[in-house]
């Protein structure tokens, strides 16, 4: 029998504020379990959500999952730990900028660098929600918030040029409203092998409203984001008529159908592409030169570490000699007193 | 010259050269072969925190002591018998740890200007400025003989030096009327790789107890006799080896698969190499990213249902702090395995001190109190672990395990024990329940919660770092967090109910009682064994259980006039018991000089209030 949404939903009441993104992304993924424990073969009781600190990190406590709420920065860590000691379990995470970008920015790209099979779903919302608006690691440059009254002065990250640089395998971006694609992300990041970054756009009505509304308007989503589908041609726009393009060597908007533009010249997205050449540009475009990337970017395969771990105890075990400690006390150099 | 053969209980040896010279590896298997051939032994390795410090300089001596006797050793001793000094700097550094009656055994070859300019000495005599002229001297031209001995060996000028270490060791093995066979089988094993080094190694080790028997110079050499031991399979193990270990049995005791998260820290690293290689007992080993994720994973871990361990030094155990109290609040197993070294911050690493007991006691936010237990001798570091283990397993919390680096790279004699004689451990897993699941409901005896395993139907729950209710929910009402921490605390201190009581050794009453913890065991007990064996009114009761405290504490000090507690800090169990039990008066010895005791210290300090 297919699990529904509401069998993902905790009996805990929502505390995100009214308007908050967070209430969105959480739906979406209420909507997405079903076809993931369907499609992957999993059970309820093996799906466990974990998260670190901040407003998104309250994401397990709103699951009917096991749940591990845990310290700021950590839940990659934690999930690491959870994933190599039971392989079997399906992990996903929730997190912040905050939370990955910036105190736990360490394990964030160790455990990518790895590729631990885990599902992080990176609510950006370019603040710090929790601690009442101040900035990031990824608030736009001149971003004026509490720590910063005349902007900072610091460059953010690109979440996904991160991911890349740690060599990322799976690495995809959504908006927080577009809850059909959301449930499409998160089935494709539940059935990647490795770590599977899902990087929220998210809204923060209180301390940062608007951060990605220049993008996300509905009047103007169509030609300022472009959602990539493997194998299908990088065109967007509310006419269709746009498309990228590959120029020298970086990408380029171009208008089919001008200057002898024709559909033919699109490039064609392959996520699987075992070089991330194209991927880092992609995750890197920014309007208005370009529209913003949405759907998978980069999904390829490789080993994964919890795997590699237990194979290795498995093989291990194979060869050796001691299967117990008492042999384990008794191997190498001893001696008898009689 | 006839050299005459002493037969003693006990001697020490010493070797000591540039941390490039092998001196390690020399004492290791001088130890080995000793105890192979019977004798007890305590080994103490003494190195500095540089792989390779500037050559032929003080900061760059590495130091290795071996105390082997045909009776219980239970120091490395205090000071040597022989020492070996293959360089100037060696010699300036070591020789205040040589008895008077010491042979001094350097290599004359290192004895040039540059060498001894290098070691820092005032004049261009070392011998006379150290006042070591009328000593049993022997300047035995070791690089020289090794080149000779190696000519030709075919092996480069660079390999040919690498040996000298096997020539002073032949040596040794002629002054204590050793066997080489030990030292040629290792040699075959660890060679077997690289075959056209065997023979090398072998002539000239050989060549080495020729030459120290043919010098005549040498005029006595000590037989100590295998030891009186309990019957018995025996092995050697160091404490860092025997704490893993004892985390393998745990694992296989509880059917827990062992999972290690850590990160590579002097001197603990051992502990994670040693796990990393018994993949074949279900180990898994982790090197982390940092101590924190070292931490987190084994907490991610245990939440999983693996038997979770992290071991660390003294700044990773800073580091781990947060992640400590996360582990508390979200009542999860996990063992924390600190040995100890030199602080604050990284203060001289590779140096032994029992200074991480504030730290392990009290060291997070908020109330946060853990279990503390302590290893007392390398070999005790098995049962140490297991006990951590099965406590931090059956009661749902973490317990930290306080080594120390002299405990971790020391080693002993261990009568191999039988897993059988060893208790079963009991993990609390719920396999379901009746009615909605509450993860914070109690045994009524241990107040230890229910482990309930992602995978397992019906129990689905959220654990966290907020405070919560019996039944999982966030709770910040002010009555139930006052709760939920007396009733963490309680579980701590219910622990109590299942440690064995505190031992005294001697008299059950009597003048001074001497207090100790860990890893100065061996310096206490030969102290005041000393002190009784001379009709003196002193006992020994050494806590291996600290947080808890074992309940006949109180009842055990009451029965002394004076309590004296022996500690390499300034006080800091001292104070602890003042806080626990204040109706006792407490003398202090303190050292915070990265070394171990010396037993006549602990011997004058007990004579002091006598």
């Amino acid at each position: 029998m297919k699990y529904t949404a509401q069998d993902f939903k905790s009996n805990q009441e929502v505390r995100w504020c009214p308007g908050c993104g967070d209430h969105a992304v959480i739906s979406s993924l209420h909507r997405a379990l079903p076809d993931v424990c369907e499609q992957l073969g999993l059970s309820k009781e093996n799906l466990v959500v974990v998260s670190g600190i901040g407003c998104s990190s309250r994401l397990p406590y709103y699951m009917n999952t096991f749940g591990f709420h845990s310290i700021h920065g950590r839940a990659t860590a934690i999930s690491t730990g959870i994933k190599v000691a039971n392989p079997d379990l399906s992990v996903w995470q929730a997190t912040g900028d905050g939370d990955s970008m910036a105190i736990g920015g360490n394990h964030f790209i160790h455990a990518i660098r790895r590729n631990v099979d885990l599902n992080i779903i990176l609510f950006n919302n370019q603040i710090y929600g929790l601690t009442k608006g101040q900035y990031s690691p990824t608030s736009k440059l001149g971003a004026i918030t509490k720590t910063s009254p005349y902007g900072t002065v610091e460059r953010p990250f690109t979440p996904g040029a991160l991911v890349l640089g740690a060599r990322g395998t799976f690495f995809a971006r959504s908006l927080d409203s577009e809850i059909k694609l959301n449930q499409e992300i998160f089935i494709e990041a539940a059935k990647h092998k490795g770590t599977s970054v899902v990087e929220m756009l998210v809204n923060c009505v209180i301390f940062n409203d608007g951060a990605h509304s220049i993008i996300s308007d509905r009047e103007n989503r169509a030609d300022r984001t472009i959602v990539l589908k493997h194998g299908e041609k990088m065109i967007f726009g509310k006419n269709k008529d746009k498309g990228i393009i590959l120029d020298g060597q970086g990408l380029k908007v171009v208008t089919i159908g001008e200057n002898g533009v024709t559909e033919d010249d699109i490039l064609v997205h392959d996520a699987h592409c075992e070089s991330a050449g194209i991927h880092n540009m992609l995750v890197d475009m920014k309007y208005p030169d370009f529209p913003v990337a949405l759907g998978v970017i980069r999904d390829v395969k490789a080993a994964t570490y919890d795997e590699a771990v237990k194979d290795q105890v498995i093989e291990v075990t194979g060869k050796s000699n001691i299967k117990s400690v008492d042999e384990l006390l008794h191997s190498g150099a001893t001696w008898e007193v009689k | 010259m006839q050299h005459k053969i002493i037969e003693t209980e006990d001697v020490v040896i010493r070797f000591a050269g540039d941390s490039g010279d092998g001196m390690q590896l020399t004492g290791t298997l001088f130890a080995d072969a000793s105890a192979l051939y019977g004798n007890e032994i305590s080994t103490f390795p003494d190195y500095p925190a540089e792989i390779r410090a500037p050559q032929g300089t003080v900061s760059g001596v590495s130091g290795f002591q071996v105390h082997i006797g045909s009776v219980k050793i239970n120091t490395p001793g205090d000071f040597c018998d022989v020492l070996v000094a293959m360089n100037p700097a060696a010699l300036k550094a070591n020789v205040k740890w040589a008895k008077p009656t010491a042979t001094i055994i350097v290599d004359a070859d290192t004895f040039d200007e540059k060498g001894i300019q290098r070691a820092g000495y005032a004049t261009q005599d070392p011998i006379a400025e150290l006042n070591i002229q009328d000593r049993n001297l022997i300047l035995a031209p070791i690089t020289t003989l090794t080149k000779e001995s190696l000519k030709d060996s075919g092996l480069d000028n660079k390999s040919i030096l690498r040996c000298k270490n096997m020539f002073t060791l032949g040596m040794c093995f002629f002054i204590f009327n050793k066997s080489l066979d030990y030292t040629y089988e290792y040699l075959e094993k660890k060679f077997k790789k690289k075959p056209n080094l065997i023979a090398p190694n072998k002539k000239v080790l050989f060549d080495g107890y020729n030459y120290a028997s043919n010098i005549h110079a040498i005029a006595d050499t000590y037989l100590v006799e295998p030891a009186k031991q309990e019957k018995g399979t025996y092995r050697n193990i160091n404490g860092n080896q025997a704490t893993a270990w004892g985390l393998l049995a745990a694992s296989e005791k509880s059917g827990l698969p062992l999972f290690c998260g850590s990160y590579p820290i002097t001197p603990a690293t051992a502990i994670l190499e040693e796990l990393a290689i018994y993949k074949n007992l279900g180990a898994k080993t982790v090197q982390a990213e940092d101590e924190i994720a070292g931490i987190c994973t084994a907490i991610g871990a245990a939440y999983a249902g693996n038997l979770a361990v992290t071991t660390t030094s003294g700044p990773g155990l800073s580091l781990k702090s947060e992640a400590l109290g996360l582990a508390q609040i979200t009542e999860l197993p996990l063992v924390i395995v600190d040995v100890q070294r030199s602080g604050p911050s990284t203060g001289i690493p590779t140096k032994t001190e029992q200074t991480d007991l504030n730290q392990a006691l009290y060291g997070r936010n908020g109330e946060c109190p853990i279990a503390v237990i302590a290893s007392h001798s390398p070999s005790h570091c098995f049962d140490a672990a297991f006990y951590a283990a099965k406590y931090a397993v059956e009661h749902m919390m973490p317990v930290i395990l306080l080594s120390e680096g002299f405990l971790g790279n020391g080693s002993e004699p261990w009568k191999i024990p039988s897993m059988k004689d060893y208790p079963e451990i009991i993990p609390p897993v719920i396999k379901s329940s009746e009615g909605a699941f509450q993860p914070y409901q109690r045994d009524p005896e241990t107040f230890a919660r229910k482990w309930a395993l992602p995978g397992t139907a019906g129990l689905e729950h959220r654990v966290g770092g907020l405070e919560k209710n019996t039944a999982g929910v966030i709770s910040s009402d002010p009555q139930n967090h006052e709760k939920m921490c007396a009733e963490r605390a309680e579980k701590v201190s219910r622990l109590a109910n299942y440690i064995p009581d505190i031992q005294v050794i001697g008299e059950e009453s009597g003048e001074v009682l001497v207090v100790g913890w860990g890893g100065t065991f061996g310096h206490l007990f030969t102290a005041v064994s000393t002190l009784q064996a001379e009709g003196k009114s002193v006992s020994l009761a050494h806590f291996d259980f600290i947080n808890p405290l074992p309940k006949n504490s109180a009842e055990v000090f009451s029965k002394f006039k004076k309590i004296i507690v022996c500690e390499l800090n300034s006080g800091q169990f001292a104070d602890y018991l003042r806080a626990k039990l204040p109706q006792f008066k407490y003398e202090q010895l303190n050292k915070v000089q990265g070394q171990p005791f010396i037993v006549k210290e602990v011997i004058d300090a007990v004579n002091n209030i006598l």
